[in-house]
Parts: structure tokens; C-alpha cells; sequence
């Protein structure tokens, strides 16, 4: 195969492999942000809950902060026209993330219950609507963005914003939250002990099998959809733009990689898997075998949306032959080669370094330690 | 065709927040390399002030890392959300030192900051100051990677047009990186950030002094912080006179608006320490000046000539109609990449398709074919930046600098002399130079940034055709969510910091708390 093409099929694997690492590593710290309120009903409670993750969230949230990175030296024309296309929606993200690391670093450094009280608040908030919008940003991918270029490649954005907020987009945005909810719940449950590890525990397993839920409907209704068909365009080989190719647009095309490749099915069974083997974990009170089954879980359910667009990465709903694909989205050989470089060598190395801090902070947070410390932070 | 107005908004929000997110950074950048330090002698001399001047500082610092987290976000954002045409033109060499700055640095600081707060009693002596130190490198590596960024839209080099794909693509990493621009940018910056560091340290330690509060812990953290702000100002004036010096070779227009020059003149050339420019009238209205000065600064010699704004903008005007024909090669290639002769036309004229776009601008439903000489000569002018706003932001820089040198000699010489504490007078001017170094760091990146207008990338890509396709709505939508949110932020910091700092450190616990009730900490 030509270095160029594979190049592009790489870096269309690892920008799965980064989202995968957005659901799990934030998704989970997201999760225990949206549980707050219902796991921790005293301040200390919450407190406890808070500590489960306090040393890792901001590590964790590299994800994310990487991610934005990778989208622009991997796939710029991704970066520009996604994030500039879907602003409103990409400012509800922003302004709900970033008053997250304020809400953990500040939230307990006054006596207030009202100051307490308030950040609380705004740490459900930033974990709940970030994943909703989150989720709806796939689910609107699924359906085509309406967007054209002009010669230049400059993007223009013809929709409303309401627009992005359909239902087909919320539902994906719902199972995206409990999909987190169910994460944190699970991260909850192993490091804590008590009515904290009880509430979580329940309510992750509600979250494990509501996912599983909106999974099917959103399965059978993708089946539905209109989807992409790249019918005539450059060699994939080859360096192109969106300019110079054709696009059908009709129902069922989202399953043509699914019937051509049976072996695809693979990904949503792993989906449904590991959401089952988790809830049954955590009924048999095994939260840690839990959290993992549910990172597979997040992986199925992202490969299932991968294995379904292949090779759209943003379709164009308004002139579909301006969609942007693998093939002409990506950076250049040089450029993609390079990232690959430094992706070899700083993953395994992040991975590594991420795993020793979670094992030296091992072990249950409870209402000791976390009173010890009342002056502290 | 775009709307002025948008443009100016996105201008506007993109100054607005990224100068917002450097309120917040120099201080990460010199406070780490600072706790490095006292950690070290924590952990050489076993002595337990240095831990808790370790644990002080580094609270303050969190409060601030807190802050420089929440709007570097949105940074890292604002390229795709606000510059969509900017990021897709240069993303495939601009993109990589910003994933790269993900890859090496983001995710070692942040993984750390938490092992470095909540680790104290999980880690050895020496693995916590291990991982302090990775704190501190993780910080300046960031700092190191975004300014290659940075300077590759001062000085794009290590990267070309690609007519077919119609984007700049990377040529060669290593010249990307090893931007000349990017290397005195990284020490000038890093510098500045301990800088900041050091005044803030001084200055806190003096308000300690003053109250006649925690004089032990206060005299010490004064000794550190004094001696290295003395060495980080003096390195940061000596790469800030290499940033001047490239500044002339390879951004001339940038020159001509820090110093204000009107009239190419032959060398050697008066420096203007003050002077009142009139960008309409071309000249400046009032000055006082320097004779010579200025050969010696900006060219280190007294017989080379430097182009003033008259010549600048002759040249641009033979550089606009050279571009022309490459943008108009250009849109051939879009429409068939196989062209052959757009292709040679391009490659003729390549050396100014940026100027061929930023007349376009003036162009009627951008067709060149339409422009006249009026245009060219409006589009020509248009290549010198604001220069009052550059002058006097320089002057603001460097004349603070210089304060803060003067400043840091004297601390040092005080300290050493153990006098600091008793001199009230001292520790009032510490207190007071307190601002000093966030405005030169404001007004640097000022000078920086404005001045590399009318372009994004220098030369490459005018910032007028650089801005996202937005509605004025969602715009002015934007900027007032941005100016609420963070003023918010701004009171709640402020009001955090003075508590903490008012508060204090711990070494005055009443006995029988527990000694490491601060080593433990919990949000
Ligand atoms: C404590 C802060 C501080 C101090 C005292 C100085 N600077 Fe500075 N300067 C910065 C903080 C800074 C900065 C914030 O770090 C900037 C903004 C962009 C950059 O690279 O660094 C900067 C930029 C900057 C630039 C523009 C770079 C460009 O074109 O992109 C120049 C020419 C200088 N500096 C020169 C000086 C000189 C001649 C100084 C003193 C004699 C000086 N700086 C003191
Ligand atoms: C944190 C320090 C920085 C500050 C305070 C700062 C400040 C500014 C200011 C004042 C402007 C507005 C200029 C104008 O429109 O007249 C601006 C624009 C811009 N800056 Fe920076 N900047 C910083 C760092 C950076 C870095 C590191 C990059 C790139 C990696 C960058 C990229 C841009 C871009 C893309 C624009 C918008 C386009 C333009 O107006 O030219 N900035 N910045
Ligand atoms: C305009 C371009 C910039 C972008 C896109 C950007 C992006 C970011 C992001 C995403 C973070 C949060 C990282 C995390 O989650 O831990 C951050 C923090 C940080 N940035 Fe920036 N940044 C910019 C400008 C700068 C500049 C010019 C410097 C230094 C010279 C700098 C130095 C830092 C440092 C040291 C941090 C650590 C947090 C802190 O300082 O409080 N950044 N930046």
C-alpha cells in the first residue's frame, strides 16, 4: 500500500484512539461531576467524591486538550470547518469545561455552604453538558453538517443552530452522558466505601443499562438515516481537496461498510458486551472489572460510528460533494509522518506515567482522610 | 465577501482572551522553576521551612494554574472556532508543535501538578522533588512549543504553498523548529515568566514584612526570589535586544511601528525615546531623539541603513502587483489542479501570493481583474500596523524592564545584606512593583502581535481573510459571554488570592495540630 494512504488510515485510527481516550479519561471525571449531587448529600460526602479524581481530572482532561491539537496538525480541514460550523455549540462546550478546573480547585477552599453549594452546581454542569454536546456533535456527523466551501476552501456554515440540536443529536448526546455517568459511577464505587459507594453503584448500574437502551434505539434509527456514499472523487493515494469529487446521499448508505464487511459487527456486539459484563460487575461488586468493561463498551460504541462513516469524517448535508473524507481532509505525507513520530514515542510514555500516578494514589478516599485535611486546600 | 466587522470581533476576542490567558502563565512559568528550587534545598538541607515555603507557594500557585487551564482551553479551541480559514491554511505546519505541546508537555504538567499536591505523603523525598522538577520542565516545555507556533507566523519558515491541496504544507520540521525567531522567543519568554515569579515572590514576602508576619519564611523566600530575578531580568533585556535585532531583518514593518520611522534616513540613525506618530499623516508630530542610537540597537553598527515606512510601502506596492497574477493562478488551480500553465504562473509569482491576497480585500467581488491603483496603493499602506499602539506599548516594556533590573539589583544587594527587613520604605516598593512585571509582559505580546498585522502569517496570510464566516451576531454573542465569564473569574481569583495570601503559611500552627495537616491536602 502507498505510505500516503496508509498514513491517512492511521491517523483515522488514532483520532479514534484519541476519542476513545476523551470518553473514558474525561467522560469518567465528567461523570462523577454529574453524580455529585446525588452520591454526596453532606459536604463531606462530597468531598469524598470529589477526591476520587482531584489528582487526576486535569491530567485526564489532556485528553481532551490533545484532541483539539491532533484534529488541527492531523486533519485541519476537520478542525476549521467542525469547530467554526458548529460554534454556538462549541462555546456551550468551552464556557461549560472551563469552569470546571475552577469549580475543583476552589470549591473547597471556603467554609461556605453557599460558596460550596454554588460550585457544586457548576460542577454538574461541566460534566453534564459537555458530554451532551459531545455526543450531539457525533450524532450531528452522522447526519451531514450543512456547509459548503468556496474556491479558496474557505468554509461557510448555512444552518441554525438550533439545527445541531435534533433529536437524532440528542439522543446521542443522552447516551453519551450516561455513558460517563455509568464511568464515573463505576470509579466512584471502587474508591470509596459507605452510602457514597452504595448511591454510585446504583446509579451507574441505571446509567450502564440506560446506554444500552439508547444504544438499540439509536442503532435501528441510524438504519433509517440518510447516509454518504462516495461515489467518484481523486485516487485516495493521492493529495487532493473537496473540491474534485462526487457524493450520494440516501437511506442505508450508513450500512453499506456493514454488509460489504460482516466482520464490522464486531464493533457495536463489543458495545453491547461490555455495558452488560459492567452492569452484572457491579452487581456483583466487582467495580474495577466494571470501569474496564466499560471503556471496552466506549470503545464499541466508537468504532460502531467509525465502522459506519468510513471514509466520511464530516458530511456535508447541503452539498454533499463538498463532504470532507479521509482522503481529503488530512494533512500532508510529511507532516502526518512526523506526528506519527511523536505519537510513537510520548503515548506509550503518557500511558505509562498515567498509570504510575493512578497507582500511587491508589486506595479508598473516605471521610478520615478527607476531614484530616479540612485547612488544607 | 467578509465582513470588516467580524473580523475586527474575532480580532478583538482573540486579544481579549489570549491576553488573559498570559495574565495567568508567567507566573506558572517561573513559580514551578521556583519550588523546584526550594524544594531542593528542602530535600539537601532537611530543613522544614523550605518544605513549608514549598507548600505555601505552591497553593498560590494552584490557584493560579487553575486559571491559566480554564483560558488556555479556550485557546486551543479559538483557532478552529474564530481563525477557520487560518487554521486550515496553515494548519498542517502550525498544527504540529501545538499537538506536539499536547503530546510532551500538557499531559507530563497536569499529570504531575496532581502527584505534586496530593503525593507529598504517597512519595519519597526524592520522588516528589522528581516530580516536582517534571512540573516545572512540563511548563516552559509548553511555553517552548507554542512559541514555535507563534514565530512561525512571525517568520514562516520550513513550510510552502501547495497549489494542488491550496494550503502551506511542512517542508522541513527542522527548520520549523529551529526558527531563529522561536529559540529567543522561548528564553525571552520563559524569562519573563520568572520574572514575574520573582516580583511576585518579593512582593508578597515584603507584605509579610510589613505586617511583621512570618519574618523567617519571609526573609528567605525575599533571598530566592531576589537573586532570581536578578538573573532573569538581565537575561530576559539581553534576548529582548536579540528579538529587536531579528525583528529588523525579517519583520521591517514591525520595526518601523516600534520606532516610530516615517522617513528612511542615511545612517547612522536617531533613536525616538518619545514621540507622538500620526499614521494619517505619515510622520510624527512630536520627538525627542536620540542621535545614532538607533544604527547601534538595531543593526549593533553605525553605517547600515534601515528601511523606513516610505520605502516599506513602495515595496509592498511592486510586491501586490507581483502577487496578483499567483492569486489569480490560484483560483485556476482550484477549479482544475492539472492546470499546467496556472501552475507556472504560480510558481513565477509565488514569492507574493500574500500580498496578491491582501489586495484582494479591495477588490470588487474579489475579481482582480478589477482593482485599480488606488487600491493597490490603500492595500499597500495597509502593510504598516498601528504604530502608536506598538511604540508606546514597547517603550511601556522595555521601560519596565529596566525599572525591574534596577530593582532586583538593589533587593539583591539588600538581602545579601540582610537589611530588607528593616527598611519599610523597600518593602512599600516591592509591594508597589507588583504590576510592573504583568505589564511588560502584556505589552510585549502587544507589540508582538500587533504588530504583525495586517497578517496572520507575515507576509503569507492577511488577517483579513483569515476569520471564521460568522454572523456579527454570534460574534458580538461570543465576545460578551467571553468578557462575562471572565470577569467573573478575574473577582473570584483576585478575592482567593488575597485570602490565601493574607492567611499565610501555616508555620505559625498553634502545637498539637498535626504537622502534616498541610501535607495532606484535599479539595
Ligand atoms: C517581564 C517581562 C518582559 C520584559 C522586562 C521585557 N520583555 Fe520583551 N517581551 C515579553 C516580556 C518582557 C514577552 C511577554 O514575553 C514577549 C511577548 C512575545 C514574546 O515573545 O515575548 C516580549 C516580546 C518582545 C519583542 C517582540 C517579539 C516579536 O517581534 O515577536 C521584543 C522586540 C522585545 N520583547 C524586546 C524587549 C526588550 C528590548 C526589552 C528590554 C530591554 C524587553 N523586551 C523586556
Ligand atoms: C499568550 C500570549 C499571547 C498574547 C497576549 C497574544 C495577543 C494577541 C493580540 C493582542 C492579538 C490581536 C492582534 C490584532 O488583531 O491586532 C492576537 C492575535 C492573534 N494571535 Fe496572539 N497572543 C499570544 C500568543 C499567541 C500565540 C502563542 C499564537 C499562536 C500560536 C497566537 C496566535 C494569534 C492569532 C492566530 C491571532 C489572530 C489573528 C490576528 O489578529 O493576527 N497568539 N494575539
Ligand atoms: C495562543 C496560543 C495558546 C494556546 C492555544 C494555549 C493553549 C493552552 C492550553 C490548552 C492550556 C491548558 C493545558 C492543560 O489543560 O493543562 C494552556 C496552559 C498553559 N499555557 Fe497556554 N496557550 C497559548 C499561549 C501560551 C503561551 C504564549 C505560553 C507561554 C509562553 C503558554 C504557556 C502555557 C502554560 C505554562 C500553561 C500551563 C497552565 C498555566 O500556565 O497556568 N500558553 N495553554
Amino acid at each position: 500500500m502507498e505510505i500516503y494512504l496508509a498514513l491517512k488510515i492511521i491517523w483515522w485510527l488514532l483520532l479514534g484512539v484519541l476519542l476513545m481516550g476523551i470518553s473514558i479519561m474525561v467522560g469518567m471525571d465528567m461523570g462523577v461531576g454529574t453524580l455529585l449531587r446525588h452520591v454526596g448529600r453532606t459536604d463531606s460526602e462530597r468531598r469524598v467524591a470529589i477526591n476520587v479524581i482531584a489528582p487526576h481530572w486535569d491530567g485526564n482532561q489532556v485528553w481532551f486538550v490533545l484532541g483539539g491539537g491532533a484534529i488541527f496538525a492531523a486533519w485541519p480541514l476537520v478542525y476549521a470547518t467542525a469547530f467554526s460550523g458548529l460554534y454556538v455549540v462549541m462555546l456551550l462546550l468551552l464556557w461549560s469545561m472551563i469552569v470546571r478546573p475552577l469549580a475543583f480547585e476552589y470549591r473547597s477552599k471556603r467554609e461556605s455552604p453557599t460558596w460550596r453549594n454554588n460550585w457544586d452546581w457548576c460542577l454538574f454542569l461541566s460534566g453534564f453538558l459537555p458530554m451532551l454536546v459531545f455526543g450531539a456533535a457525533v450524532g450531528n456527523m452522522l447526519q451531514g453538517v450543512p456547509f459548503h466551501f468556496d474556491w479558496r476552501l474557505t468554509s461557510y456554515y448555512t444552518g441554525s443552530f438550533i439545527a445541531l440540536f435534533n433529536p437524532f443529536a440528542i439522543l446521542c448526546g443522552a447516551m453519551a452522558v450516561s455513558m460517563s455517568v455509568y464511568m464515573g459511577g463505576a470509579i466512584l464505587t471502587n474508591a470509596t466505601d459507605g452510602p457514597v459507594q452504595e448511591r454510585a453503584r446504583r446509579a451507574a448500574m441505571l446509567a450502564g443499562i440506560l446506554a444500552m437502551v439508547l444504544f438499540t434505539i439509536g442503532g435501528l434509527w441510524l438504519t433509517r438515516l440518510e447516509g454518504y456514499m462516495l461515489v467518484s472523487g481523486p485516487d485516495p493515494a493521492l493529495a487532493q481537496t473537496p473540491l474534485h469529487q462526487s457524493v450520494e446521499r440516501a437511506a442505508g448508505h450508513w450500512l453499506t461498510n456493514y454488509n460489504n464487511h460482516p466482520v464490522l459487527w464486531a464493533a457495536p456486539a463489543l458495545g453491547y458486551i461490555g455495558a452488560l459484563l459492567g452492569v452484572l460487575s457491579l452487581n456483583a461488586r466487582r467495580p474495577l472489572f466494571a470501569w474496564w468493561f466499560g471503556a471496552l463498551a466506549w470503545i464499541g460504541i466508537i468504532a460502531t460510528v467509525g465502522a459506519a462513516m468510513f471514509p466520511f469524517m464530516m458530511p456535508s448535508s447541503t452539498n454533499p460533494s463538498h463532504s470532507l473524507t479521509i482522503w481529503n481532509a488530512g494533512s500532508s505525507e510529511r507532516t502526518l509522518s512526523w506526528m506519527l513520530g511523536f505519537t510513537l514515542i510520548f503515548m506509550p510514555l503518557i500511558l505509562w506515567y498515567t498509570s504510575w500516578a493512578f497507582w500511587v494514589m491508589r486506595g479508598k478516599v473516605d471521610k478520615a482522610h478527607v476531614d484530616s485535611s479540612e485547612h488544607a486546600l | 465577501m467578509v465582513n470588516d466587522l467580524v473580523v475586527d470581533l474575532s480580532r478583538l476576542q482573540f486579544a481579549a482572551t489570549a491576553l488573559y490567558h498570559f495574565m495567568f502563565v508567567p507566573l506558572t512559568l517561573g513559580l514551578t522553576v521556583l519550588l523546584a528550587t526550594m524544594e531542593t534545598v528542602y530535600v539537601v538541607t532537611g530543613r522544614t521551612i523550605y518544605r513549608e515555603m514549598t507548600q505555601f507557594w505552591s497553593k498560590l500557585l494552584l490557584i493560579n494554574f487553575a486559571l491559566g487551564v480554564a483560558t488556555g482551553l479556550t485557546m486551543e479551541f479559538q483557532f478552529g472556532t474564530n481563525w477557520s480559514y487560518y487554521s486550515s491554511f496553515v494548519g498542517d505546519t502550525f498544527g504540529t508543535p501545538l499537538a506536539i505541546e499536547g503530546l510532551m508537555a500538557f499531559f507530563m504538567e497536569s499529570t504531575f501538578i496532581g502527584l505534586m499536591v496530593f503525593g507529598w505523603e504517597r512519595l519519597s523525598k526524592a520522588q516528589h522533588l522528581f516530580v516536582t522538577y517534571l512540573v516545572a520542565l512540563g511548563s516552559n516545555l509548553s511555553a517552548l512549543w507554542i512559541l514555535v507556533a507563534n514565530s512561525f507566523m512571525q517568520h514562516p519558515q520550513g513550510a510552502s504553498f501547495n497549489p494542488v491541496t491550496m494550503r502551506m504544507e511542512l517542508d522541513s520540521f527542522f527548520l520549523l523548529f529551529f526558527n531563529s525567531d522561536a529559540q529567543s522567543k522561548f528564553v525571552h519568554t520563559s524569562l519573563a515568566g520568572f520574572v514575574t515569579a520573582a516580583v511576585f515572590m518579593c512582593s508578597i514576602s515584603a507584605f509579610y514584612m510589613l505586617r511583621g508576619r512570618h519574618l523567617d519564611f519571609a526573609r528567605r523566600s525575599f533571598r530566592i526570589a531576589a537573586l532570581f530575578g536578578m538573573l532573569g531580568t538581565a537575561g530576559t533585556l539581553t534576548l529582548g535586544d536579540s528579538l529587536g535585532y531579528f525583528a529588523a531583518r525579517v519583520q521591517p514593518t514591525k520595526l518601523v511601528a516600534m520606532e516610530a520611522l516615517w522617513k528612511t534616513e542615511a545612517p547612522p540613525i536617531a533613536f525616538n525615546v518619545i514621540a507622538f506618530p500620526s499614521q494619517s499623516e505619515q510622520r510624527n508630530l512630536w520627538a525627542i531623539q536620540i542621535p545614532g542610537m538607533l544604527s547601534l540597537l538595531v543593526t549593533h553598527s553605525l553605517d547600515q541603513e534601515v528601511a523606513a515606512a516610505d520605502q516599506l510601502v513602495e515595496q509592498a506596492k511592486g510586491r501586490i502587483r507581483n502577487g496578483v497574477p499567483a492569486v489569480q493562478a490560484m483560483m485556476a488551480l482550484s477549479a482544475d489542479p492539472t492546470d499546467a500553465n496556472a501552475l507556472a504562473q504560480f510558481n513565477a509569482h509565488r514569492a507574493d501570493v500574500g500580498y496578491g491576497l491582501l489586495v484582494q480585500r479591495y477588490a470588487p467581488d474579489g475579481d482582480l481583474t478589477r482593482i485599480t491603483d488606488a487600491d493597490v496603493d490603500r492595500a499597500a499602506l495597509d502593510t504598516l500596523p498601528e504604530v502608536w499602539i506598538i511604540f508606546w506599548a514597547f517603550r511601556a516594556m522595555v521601560g519596565f524592564g529596566v525599572l525591574m533590573l534596577g530593582y532586583f539589583v538593589l533587593a539583591s544587594m539588600l538581602t545579601l545584606s540582610n537589611k530588607v527587613h528593616r527598611l519599610r520604605w523597600f518593602q512599600w516598593a516591592s509591594l508597589l512593583m507588583l504590576p510592573a512585571p504583568y505589564i511588560a509582559c502584556e505589552a510585549g505580546w502587544i507589540v508582538a502581535e500587533m504588530g504583525r498585522q495586517p497578517w496572520t502569517v507575515y507576509e503569507v496570510l492577511p488577517t483579513w481573510l483569515s476569520a471564521s464566516t460568522h454572523s456579527v451576531t454570534y460574534m458580538a454573542f461570543s465576545v460578551a459571554g467571553f468578557v462575562l465569564l471572565y470577569t467573573i473569574f478575574a473577582i473570584i481569583e483576585v478575592y482567593l488570592m488575597v485570602h490565601f495570601i493574607r492567611k499565610g503559611p501555616d508555620d505559625g500552627a498553634p502545637p498539637g495540630a498535626s504537622p502534616h495537616a498541610s501535607a495532606v491536602p484535599a479539595y
